[in-house]
């Protein structure tokens, strides 16, 4: 049971990863992208998790009190923030494809690169 | 390669990685019994050294500022890679008279949601060092009360109210007053990014030395970026509609 954060984890990531690879449509090919990069929020998060421990904000709590780790936490932000403007990114380079070719299938394409 | 080839090939390759990450997984300390030596030593010193309340934003503005820099400007890149993109190959503007008519009960609650909603992300970005928030979170609900003025009413009244260049210069702003705040360190005599006015007392809005100052400025990039990447895709969205 104590590992089962590090067990999800390791699932998103695998099962985002296969819906990267057998992608027929570049969108759901970045909303797979999406599913892979929460995996890493979550096993982020998982590591920090001190038992019994309450949010680092000492905001009517002594130091001392035993809180979770904030390093793990302010990492997950920046994970989150990176994986938003990639994810825009990548939709933008969706749109584009779209309009230039007319299709989404990434196998299309690359017939159509031939 | 076709689509059953790729297939069987990742579930060998993906039967292997799971395998060495169930491995990696297990030699981890289980759930809840890892003690981080870092997380617990700014845990203990975060209030005595930065006057802070919350270690989260202590560690984004302050311990780890730097990284914060690098994402800024991770941020700023993407944001104007997404512009160039669509702006480049959209032939001419849209017409943004044209635009759906939202049902009435629709318009009242999301006019009356907007400067809740805003007030609400500016609080937000306010209180990063006191409570749960900061720059990037108060930043996503600043940018996206506006945002909620398109769902609410229609194209017309959003495109009135967002001003393109006004965005890109929030979106550029946010990331320059970041290097200036942190130049400012320099300028006072200690390190990029070290915090040159008084820490103040704890729990006081004007505490904290630069962390608000810093939380500002991402908190105006983020809106603006916010802003920007919406007004980009909706734009789209209509060009299309035309067509």
């Amino acid at each position: 049971m104590s590992y089962l954060p590090f067990a999800l984890a390791g699932w998103l990531f695998l099962v985002g990863l296969y819906g990267v690879v057998t992608s027929r449509n570049l969108i759901h090919l970045v909303v797979c992208l999406a599913v892979v990069q929460s995996s890493t929020y979550v096993l982020l998060l998982a590591i920090g998790y001190v038992k019994g421990g309450t949010t680092p904000i000492f905001n009517g709590i002594p130091i001392g009190t035993k809180t979770v780790d904030p390093v793990v936490q302010a990492l997950t932000l920046t994970d989150v923030v990176v994986s938003v403007t990639s994810l825009a990114l990548l939709l933008a380079i969706a749109v584009e494809v779209h309009k230039r070719t007319g299709t989404l299938d990434p196998d299309e394409l690359r017939e159509q690169r031939g | 390669m076709s689509h059953r080839v790729r297939t069987v090939l990742f579930l060998v390759g993906g039967a292997g990685l799971a395998a060495l990450l169930g491995w990696a997984f297990s030699g981890l300390p289980a759930f809840g019994e890892y003690h981080g030596v870092y997380g617990r030593l700014i845990n203990r010193e975060t209030l005595g050294q930065t006057h802070a309340l919350s270690a989260i934003a202590a560690v984004t503005f302050d311990y780890r500022g730097f990284d914060t820099l690098g994402e800024e400007f991770i941020l700023l890149a993407s944001v104007l890679g997404v512009a160039l993109l669509l702006r480049e190959a959209r032939e001419r503007d849209v017409d943004a008279s044209r635009g759906a008519e939202t049902f009435d009960p629709i318009r009242a609650t999301g006019l009356v949601a907007v400067p809740v909603v805003f007030l609400l992300g500016l609080f937000v970005i306010t209180h990063g060092y006191l409570t749960p928030g900061g720059g990037f979170q108060g930043g996503v609900v600043t940018g996206l009360a506006i945002v909620l003025v398109w769902l609410a009413t229609d194209f017309r009244s959003y495109a009135a109210l967002v001003r393109k260049p006004l965005a890109d210069l929030a979106d550029g702003l946010g990331a320059g007053a970041y290097v200036a705040v942190g130049v400012g360190g320099l300028l006072a005599g200690g390190a990029f990014l070290e915090s040159f006015i008084p820490r103040g007392t704890i729990g006081e809005l004007t505490s904290s030395g630069t962390i608000g100052l810093l939380s500002w400025a991402a908190g105006i990039e983020v809106a603006g970026a916010m802003l920007l990447l919406a007004s980009e895709f909706l734009e789209e969205l209509l060009a299309r509609r035309e067509r």
